[in-house]
């Protein structure tokens, strides 16, 4: 379990603030995730949380151990992978996952069952050095080696950044059953389709937390009503909408604008009168339920 | 301690899997035992010498003038018998030493002609050559203002003996050096990149978030560094003795201790740079640029330290490679034992306690 209580921190001697007064906990066995853009100031809160870097203000613990007095207790303890690939590209797969058993005092065999899943789809590749593997098998590798030592709390800085739709799906399966195997897990990404995956999440920008929620009660918070336009001729149709009086936002989410409105009631209808005139004629109107991103956009637009 | 050994393991894995530096690594005291043949000559001022006269007359009164009237030579008056001489050379306390035979005077009265003996340390073929060259012009030089004055050509006759190393052959000085340059260099250089490059790669932010403690982190990259430069040592002995025909005249095994703790004191100078260093390649320059010229200028295998002046002298005292040189010199070439390194000894091993502990104090348990 992870607490953090205002914790600030700056770098380059205050100039740059990553983080300003940041406060969430996570329970014993959740999954939860910290949602935002790069630069949000994510990486930061891995390392302050992972003994790495000390806050300027604020306190934080992982598992009851204070991240400043007891940081050898934490590093015993967690599993940590960073953002960056962070294993022997010299070493080959086995020998690299061999070396952070041992160094934390475990073997492969002991944890496998734990590991058995991601492992097993690099194992045929266990002779091949780190650094020759492709992106998703890096991750995968990386997983298993911050997994082999059955950590209680889990730091995953990004860990799906740069692997395949069909990887990523697995990846989550996995940590589905680790959170069942009682493992705290701190996940960090930058797309907005996982944020649902996980217990809880807390959106983050430019070092603030703008909302900590269940992904359903994010979505719940969204006021108002949420519309689908789609047409044919989208970038002409994004110039009218947002030019249209009563449009509070406009964004473009694929083939389609997803729109608010100023004053609810019967706009939908008006705005598709105004589109006609204004030469869509297969402008199309639906309502919606809005996604974890438009809630995000949301956020950041207040 | 099953954790030190990955890790260690881990390190020799690092080395092999990496041929180019390996073959640099090995490469280099070979090369530099070929460079080398070639050494360097240069002007020697102020050699300490000895001159002990037997005959005291006026001639060699008028001669002793003439010898320590330029700055070539620093006499040392203390030494006044031969006896002296041995233990004066094997300290090192003199270079050469003049001695004037009890029948100087009366050979020269009687038959015009006499000798004077002169024996150099040619453990620095360089410096021997040199200084008894200047001692034979002296002498000319007097022989013939002699013949001027009293009208009658006197005939002083220099006899050279060259200690130690009676060929003067360029190998016993160079191999010493060589062996302090190779050493210092390889170690400082491995060790610099080892850490600096886990802190690029990422890799130590992994490893400071685990049980593993900061001390197994530093003997695990010494160790390899440590085995290979004592592999390294034992080329060179073993190319030496080959090629050039020069073996260990002292104790292998007081040679080997006292490599090891040099190479153990290069070894902690490249964790300092290490830690402090922010990339790879800075710590490779600083390495470089760092150990490399102070090795080559300071250590007084290149240019003999009693012609530096007084500030780089004092500067050579805390250049490892000095005290090094002069312990190989002893043990390799003169066959000296402890009684006569426990000085320089103790130095290194100071030296090298010193910078291993500041090591150890300097390391960033944390990112920042």
């Amino acid at each position: 379990m992870i607490t953090v209580t205002n914790i600030k921190k700056t770098y380059n001697k205050g100039q740059v603030t990553a983080l300003k007064d940041i406060s969430f906990s996570a329970d014993k066995g959740e999954l939860f995730g910290l949602i935002g853009p790069d630069g949000a100031g994510k990486t930061t809160l891995f390392r302050i949380l992972t003994t790495l870097l000390l806050p300027d203000q604020g306190e934080a613990n992982v598992n009851n151990y204070d991240i400043q007095k007891d940081y050898q207790q934490i590093r015993n303890c967690v599993g940590y992978m960073p953002g960056r690939f962070s294993l022997y590209q010299d070493l080959t797969v086995e020998e690299n996952l061999n070396f952070f058993a041992t160094v934390f005092g475990t073997t492969i065999k002991e944890n496998y069952d734990l590991i058995k899943d991601i492992y097993q789809q690099i194992e045929p590749f266990k002779d091949r050095r780190a650094g020759k593997l492709s992106g998703g098998m890096k991750q995968k590798l990386a997983l298993s080696c911050a997994l082999i030592h059955k950590p209680s709390v889990l730091f995953l800085d990004e860990p799906t950044t740069g692997v395949d739709v069909v990887s990523r799906k697995e990846f989550w399966a996995m940590l589905k059953k680790l959170k069942q195997e009682g493992i705290t897990i701190l996940v960090s990404t930058p797309y907005m389709d996982e944020a649902n995956l996980c217990d809880r999440i807390a959106l983050i920008q430019k070092g603030e937390i703008l909302s900590i929620d269940k992904p359903a009660g994010i979505v719940k918070a969204f006021p108002g009503d949420l519309y689908a336009v789609r047409a044919s001729s989208t970038h002409r149709l994004l110039q009218n909408v947002r030019n249209y009086p009563n449009t509070a936002t406009c964004f473009a989410f694929g083939d389609a604008l997803h729109v608010t409105f100023k004053t609810p009631g019967s706009e939908p209808t008006a705005l598709l009168d105004h589109l006609h005139k204004k030469d869509h004629p297969d402008v199309a109107i639906e309502k919606i339920s809005p996604t974890i991103e438009d809630c995000f956009i949301h956020l950041l637009k207040n | 301690m099953n954790q030190l050994l990955t890790f260690i393991r881990k390190e020799f894995l690092h080395v092999f899997r990496d041929r180019k530096t390996l073959l640099m690594l090995f490469g280099l005291p070979i090369a530099q035992i070929v460079l080398f043949g070639f050494a360097l000559s240069n002007e020697i001022k102020n050699s300490r010498i000895a001159i002990v006269d037997y005959s005291k007359d006026a001639v060699t009164t008028q001669l002793v003038n003439k010898i320590s009237s330029g700055n070539y030579f620093d006499i040392q008056r203390t030494l006044q018998s031969a006896t002296q001489l041995e233990t004066a050379f094997k300290k090192g306390d003199i270079r050469m030493a003049v001695i004037f035979p009890a029948n100087f005077s009366t050979d020269l009265v009687h038959t015009g002609k006499a000798a004077i003996q002169v024996i150099a340390d040619a453990s620095d073929p360089n410096l021997a050559t040199t200084i008894t060259n200047y001692i034979t012009r002296i002498v000319n030089d007097f022989n013939t203002q002699t013949a001027l004055t009293a009208g009658r050509p006197l005939q002083i006759v220099p006899e050279m003996q060259f200690l130690y190393n009676p060929e003067l052959k360029g190998a016993p000085n160079f191999v010493p050096g060589v062996m302090a340059l190779v050493l210092m260099l390889v170690c400082t250089m491995m060790t610099s990149v080892a850490i600096v490059k886990e802190k690029e790669l990422g890799t130590m932010e992994i490893l400071l978030v685990s049980p593993f403690k900061p001390i197994y982190i530093i003997i695990s990259k010494l160790t390899p560094n440590l085995l290979i430069s004592i592999v390294n040592l034992f080329i060179i002995l073993v190319l030496s003795a080959l090629f050039l025909d020069l073996h260990v005249k002292g104790s292998i095994l007081l040679l080997t201790f006292d490599s090891m703790l040099f190479i153990l004191t290069s070894l902690s100078i490249g964790l300092l740079l290490s830690i402090n260093a922010k990339t790879q390649q800075a710590a490779m320059m600083a390495s470089l640029m760092g150990m490399m010229l102070p090795t080559m200028l300071l250590t007084g295998f290149l240019f003999p330290i009693e012609n530096m002046p007084l500030p780089l002298q004092a500067l050579s005292n805390i250049v490892p490679s000095r005290w090094y040189f002069i312990i190989v010199k002893k043990v390799m070439l003169k066959g000296l034992g402890v009684t006569a390194v426990w000085k320089e000894t103790l130095i290194l091993a100071g030296m090298c306690l010193l910078l291993f502990a500041i090591s150890l104090r300097r390391f960033k348990i944390r990112l920042q």
